[in-house]
């Protein structure tokens, strides 16, 4: 127990006398975190639009100061005829512009029937998107509330809730999303890393001549990973809460659970890694384009995975990461307890038991050669 | 006569990896206090035998104790009674001199006030009081090779394993570390050491050839010389390794 202590601490100096390490350690989760929920969104914000208004009547401009009034879009230009409307796009002054035709008002009353043309720029489909259903939206409230004295419309109006998340934040996706792939990173890159490190320096040898056991060796070498890890996962649900005010709605208790699961199944993927990896270098290769790119792109951490090709949908499944987001969402948002992620609990298990398996044969038969 | 007490006893002790055989059923033996000599060209087996006797590597076939322990099925015994230091000095470059000296001996179940006292006369033995606080990283490599030497003894095994412990380092530290193996094996440590530096065999008390596989030649180095016919160690292996 000594010596395994000692093996610990030995780990410790390790890791606080590698800048670089700390940089991944400590570094990076903060400015990711930081950077996914402030840079990149999908929130749009004072869009600047511009107005080509044909009818300039008093409708219009109640329809023009309802979406200037909206935090969503400022209206940064009025224009006047239709030709413009090259001009100010490709000048990249605005992101959309909405045309009224002329008699709007008139139109409206007679034939109750008035057309709105809206323009985006569509360069960034997403914003160009989001923009057009903003506009829309407005529009839409703007019609309900002028048909509220009229009582012989029969109308359909769909009452929509975005359960979860009302105000469709991405930060709601991205956190889960950040917290998965630093975990993965730490833990399975660098322990990946220290134990190949122990092989290239011929150390790893001197250990298993040792009195120590091979899988104290493996166990002393992740203890620290883990701790660190855990305290990265604090300090990313922390920053979550209160810089982005995301909920947490389920227990914190099951959460810091299935974080430790997780963590320990990129332990064991980190350690598989190890056993095939000769050098540091091809350790971080592999964690890298193995583990990495797959988790950012194949977990529904950005793209969602429904809307994959079926093939990708499939081969998605095998990531751990993929369970553990929609672990952490579950819990997050929907304050789901482990009635409902017990199958994604059990298959986060069972992945770091075949991973450890497959580690454990592979150490043996390198030991044996 | 006095009892001899064999440290090292190897009967038949084989290796094949699929068709090849590695290791093809040497057997000798190695008495306390003795400094033998393991020789053979690279590719020999040397590493091979020695891996199989430090417990890191399971015979295919044969017998061995070392230490009074059988390697099959007493690794765990044989490795605490035994020290090693592998070809490159391991020890962590990024710890102190102090801190591995700690480090070793926890691994070996030292106690603390032990591992103080040992760490104190092992640098004061080795003068290097003055960087015991310095990282590894920063010493000489011929330091790195005394240190780690002085490491693999740290719990007083009764026998040392050293796989070519000289290479790269230049010829007045190997001497002085050979001055260190010589204290060693008087103070009843029996080493075990590899090298292909054939003047180096000459310091041993036994040295074996190992030549594809198989001992081919085990005895003091002089009576090797006689037997063969010339002159230096060198000229026997290449003897042996041209037959």
């Amino acid at each position: 127990m000594k010596a395994f202590l000692g093996f610990v601490k030995k780990e410790f100096y390790h890791i606080f006398r590698d800048r670089r390490s700390l940089i991944i350690l400590f570094g990076m989760p903060i400015v990711q975190i930081l950077l996914f929920g402030f840079a990149i969104t999908n929130e749009i914000n004072q869009v600047k639009i511009a107005i080509l208004d044909r009818s300039k009547d008093a409708t219009t401009q109640e329809i023009i100061h309802r979406i200037s009034n909206s935090p969503y879009f400022t209206v940064t230009q009025l224009i006047e005829k239709e030709s413009d409307i090259t001009a100010v796009f490709k000048k990249g002054m605005v992101k959309a512009v909405i045309q009224f035709e002329p008699h709007f008002d008139e139109k409206l009353l007679r034939e109750h029937r008035a057309s709105v043309q809206i323009v985006t720029d569509a360069t960034d489909p997403n914003t160009a998107n989001t923009i057009s259903n903003y506009i829309t939206a407005i529009l839409k409230d703007y019609q309900r509330d002028l048909n509220q004295n009229v009582t012989n419309f029969s109308t359909i109006t769909p009452q929509i809730r975005l359960a979860y998340n009302p105000e469709i934040k991405s930060v709601f996706m991205f956190v889960p999303g950040v917290m998965t792939v630093i975990l993965m990173l730490v833990s399975a890159m660098m322990t990946s890393i220290s134990l190949t490190r122990e092989k290239e320096m011929g150390t790893m040898e001197v250990l298993l001549v040792s009195p120590l056991k091979p899988y104290q060796v493996i166990v002393g070498k992740v203890i620290p990973y883990i701790l660190l890890s855990l305290i990265n996962a604090t300090v990313i649900i922390l920053l979550s809460i209160f810089v982005f005010g995301m909920p947490v709605k389920g227990s914190f208790m099951l959460l810091g659970a299935e974080s430790l699961l997780f963590i320990i199944t990129a332990l064991s993927l980190g350690i598989l890694i190890s056993t095939v990896a000769k050098t540091q270098q091809t350790a971080m290769m592999i964690s890298l384009m193995g583990l990495m790119l797959p988790v950012i792109i194949l977990s529904g951490f950005i793209f969602p995975i429904s809307s994959m090709p079926v093939i990708l949908q499939v081969l998605s499944n095998l990531l751990p990461a993929k369970w553990f987001i929609i672990i952490i969402k579950g819990i997050m948002l929907k304050g789901v307890g482990i009635g409902s992620l017990w199958k994604e609990s059990l298959i986060l298990l069972g992945m770091t038991l075949f991973f450890i398996f497959l580690s454990v044969r592979n150490y043996q038969t390198r030991l044996e050669s | 006569m006095k009892h001899i007490e064999w440290v090292i006893e190897v009967s038949g002790l084989t290796k094949t990896f699929g068709d090849f055989t590695a290791v093809d059923a040497i057997s000798f033996k190695v008495q306390k206090g003795e400094i033998f000599g393991f020789l053979g060209a690279n590719g020999a087996g040397k590493t091979t035998a020695m891996k199989m006797l430090i417990g890191i590597s399971v015979p295919t076939s044969g017998a061995a104790r070392v230490a009074g322990y059988d390697v099959f099925t007493e690794s765990e015994k044989v490795k605490k009674h035994i020290g090693y230091m592998s070809q490159r000095f391991a020890l962590y470059d990024d710890l102190t001199v102090k801190e591995n000296i700690a480090f070793f001996g926890g691994i070996y179940g030292l106690g603390k006030d032990r591992i103080q006292k040992k760490s104190k006369q092992l640098i004061e033995e080795l003068g290097m009081e003055s960087e015991a606080n310095s990282l590894v990283r920063s010493l000489p490599l011929g330091w790195k090779q005394k240190l780690a030497f002085s490491v693999a003894l740290l719990h007083d095994p009764k026998v040392v394993f050293l796989d070519e412990p000289t290479g790269g380092v230049d010829p007045i530290t190997r001497r002085q570390f050979w001055e260190m193996i010589y204290k060693a094996a008087h103070l009843g440590t029996t080493v075990f050491v590899t090298t292909h530096y054939m003047d180096e065999a000459e310091y041993c008390d036994r040295v074996s050839m190992m030549v594809n596989g198989a001992i081919e030649a085990l005895d003091a180095p002089h009576r090797l010389k006689e037997k063969f016919g010339v002159e230096s160690m060198n000229e026997v292996f290449l003897k042996l390794a041209r037959a």
